[in-house]
């Protein structure tokens, strides 16, 4: 039963040493890392591919059992092959370029969107000995490397010479940028706990009780700032049609837009492992091996991801911005003292009789802090009527109005 | 040649390039996409360096906040037709100002008196760069909060709308 | 250069070759299946059916910029906290108290911002 457990690093122990007998012993120990390097590489591009691509059936018929439909069925048993459909039907679409394009920008764009969400599977452990790689900076390494993606929407809006593109990206790099401070605070919550930022020992120090019990309005600030980095509802702003299109991808078909949408999907899988990491002790759990117990954890979040999409109605700009920081901001300063004061009070580790505390406090300051986001004293814009009206209509488009 | 050497002429060749395409860009936006390769590149030398954190730091802070302020900055600006004129007639002087500047940084690096040696660098651990941070430069540390703070109500002071203005 | 250092470091190089060739390949991918066909109607920029009108390049309100400040001031206030997180533990109230100084101070700044208005989407 051992292999079971710990399938991928014996895996690769295996094929490790049938490469060295298989290889005559003139060629060098760097050939050998270069093949398992290359076979790594295979394994991390297609875990998000092969997971994408079950989320987005999964989300689908989530959807349509949640609006009261059947959702895909047509393709294979259950509809399972329907992610498989759409994969060959978007390779096989025209790849327009419209005129007036910046070629250059419009075409590294998907590059820069993709490779660091790629980068994000590489850091997260599957399990006591299944990671690619365990950096010291782990977490902070995640965060750092998904920001450089913002610049991505940005390149892909603005070379799209199309204005609900560049309005489109441009409302998507504030949102993103808002929320990633609350994000990244909401984070140091749990590095005051551990300690550490090594994701592997993170996971070791919840091998009793997950982190979540600790840190329960980190938890829920890393949630809703995750939804928003990622685009969800009732985050999806730059999604609304009725609006800028289809925001910042406007412009981009065929091949091109998959890469977006993988991205998009991929983000999701790799976030949702990371909360799975910070908050629901990661790959630890009674039974299974560990990488199948992180993708239980991971399809269990996905699950909540859609459940609110289903739920929520879209935000105003507004709403978004001032959710950000008037409410999630400060409550993740909150948090942050919080934790670091029960940390130092309780040196040995913090007992358990805090878990009910945590969740009182948390849930108290939530609702002390709900009222200062005043939605409703915000809802409420003169529109203006007469002359003034008029103007407003005619005024050029673009004219500094976005 | 060792492999971080190798390594070292390919990222310091990236940050030349994109250095390069930042001043001599027709277009304003892509000096500024340059301007990330450059930074992206110097946080890949300094995980050469074993700096991770502070290759963390280059990426969020530079590569993230800095050229989203450059980028909104850049959108900030009037609507124009054409390609825009980047330079002016004191590119020459330009020019001799930034040999000038490249000289005195390769003497000064050539003859100062390194503390560590930099073919064989040691890996700081967190432990080590908060003492320094937070026990020996203390004082700075205070002071940028202040820094901070001051940039904060400036950005505010300057973008509030005038008097007679409307939102 | 310690050699589990490099190793680390060697996996996130391939996976960024890896992330880079990905996108490359289903690029050629799309060139080989993907039909081909130009018209003049196909290239024109999309919005909504109308044709488009004046340029793309639209002024930006000044509110983003504001926001952009903001979280550069944020953003490096908690990269700072970072390392502090991991240490405050063993090393003594000063620390301590030297951060609960450095954040009173920018949230202060968060308060201003808030009761000048800055925070409000207009």
């Amino acid at each position: 039963m051992d292999w079971f457990y710990e399938l991928w690093p014996k895996l690769g122990e295996a094929f490790r040493g049938w490469l060295e007998s298989a290889l005559p012993d003139s060629i060098e120990g760097w050939v050998i890392y270069l093949v398992l390097g290359l076979l790594s590489m295979l394994v991390i591009v297609n875990l998000p591919i092969v997971g994408v691509m079950a989320m987005i059936y999964m989300e689908r018929r989530l959807l349509g059992r949640f609006q009261n439909r059947l959702g895909p069925n047509r393709v294979g048993p259950f509809g399972i092959l329907q992610p498989v459909a759409d994969a060959i039907k978007i390779m096989t679409k025209e790849d327009i370029v419209p005129n007036g394009v910046d070629r250059i920008v419009f075409n590294i764009a998907p590059i820069v969107m993709l490779t660091p969400i790629l980068l994000m599977f590489a850091v997260i452990p599957y399990g006591g000995d299944t990671f690619l790689t365990n950096l010291n900076v782990g977490i902070l390494f995640i965060v750092a490397i998904t920001a450089v993606d913002t610049i991505a929407i940005f390149m892909a809006g603005w070379s799209s010479n199309n204005k609900y593109a560049l309005f489109g990206a441009m409302r998507a790099v504030a949102q993103l940028v808002s929320y990633e401070i609350p994000l990244l605070i909401a984070i140091l919550g749990v590095v005051v706990i551990t300690g550490t930022m090594n994701l592997n020992e993170i996971v070791a120090h919840q091998s009793s009780l997950p982190l979540i019990l600790f840190q329960p309005l980190g938890f829920v600030i890393f949630f809703v700032a995750i939804s928003a980095e990622l685009n969800r509802s009732p985050f999806d702003l730059l999604e609304a049609d009725s609006e800028i299109i289809a925001g910042f991808h406007t412009e981009y078909s065929g091949m091109k837009f998959g890469m977006f949408q993988l991205a998009e999907f991929a983000a999701l899988m790799g976030y949702s492992a990371v909360i799975a990491t910070l908050y629901l002790s990661g790959w630890e759990g009674p039974g299974l091996p560990g990488y199948l117990w992180l993708f239980v954890k991971v399809f269990f979040i996905f699950g909540i991801f859609v459940w609110t999409r289903a739920t929520l109605p879209r935000l105003r700009i507004d709403q978004v911005m001032a959710l950000a920081w008037k409410f999630l901001l400060p409550l993740s300063f909150l948090n942050v003292a919080i934790t670091a004061v029960e940390v130092v009070v309780w040196e040995n580790g913090l007992p358990e009789w805090l878990i009910p505390v945590n969740i009182v406090i948390g849930a108290g300051l939530v609702a002390i802090m709900h009222r200062g986001l005043n939605f409703q004293g915000q809802t409420r814009q003169v529109v203006p009527s007469g002359p003034e009206r008029l103007a407003a209509i005619n005024r050029p488009v673009g004219g500094g109005t976005e | 040649m060792t492999t971080v050497l190798v390594f070292f002429f390919i990222l310091g060749g990236m940050a030349l390039l994109g250095s390069v395409g930042t001043v001599a860009s027709r277009n304003v936006v892509h000096a500024a996409l340059s301007l990330v390769l450059a930074l992206l590149a110097v946080a890949g030398l300094f995980i050469l360096l074993l700096a991770e954190f502070l290759a963390i730091v280059q990426v969020l802070i530079y590569g993230g906040a800095i050229t989203i302020i450059l980028l909104f900055a850049l959108m900030l600006t009037r609507t124009r037709e054409g390609p825009v004129r980047l330079d002016n007639a004191q590119r020459r002087f330009a020019l001799i100002g930034a040999g000038a500047a490249f000289a005195v940084l390769t003497v000064v690096i050539m003859v100062s008196d390194w503390p560590a040696p930099i073919d064989n660098p040691v890996r700081p651990g967190f432990s080590r760069i908060s003492e320094v941070l937070f026990q020996q430069w203390a004082i700075p540390f205070e002071a940028a909060s202040l820094v901070l703070l001051v940039a904060l109500i400036g950005a505010i002071v300057i973008s509030r709308p005038e008097k007679g203005e409307r939102d | 250069m310690p050699e589990q250092y490099s190793l680390e470091y060697t996996a996130v190089l391939i996976i960024t070759i890896a992330g880079i060739g990905m996108v490359l390949a289903a690029f050629f991918a799309s060139m080989i299946l993907a039909p081909r066909s130009k018209s003049e109607a196909k290239q024109i920029p999309y919005e909504c059916g109308i044709p488009p009108t004046g340029q793309f390049w639209a002024q930006l309100h000044l509110r983003y910029y504001i926001f952009a400040i903001l979280f550069l001031i944020f953003d490096i206030e908690a990269i700072f906290l970072f390392p502090w997180a991991i240490i405050f533990r063993s090393s003594g109230a000063v620390i301590f108290y030297e951060m609960v100084l450095f954040i009173a101070i920018l949230f202060f700044g968060l308060v201003y911002s808030w009761k000048k208005g800055a925070l409000r989407w207009r």
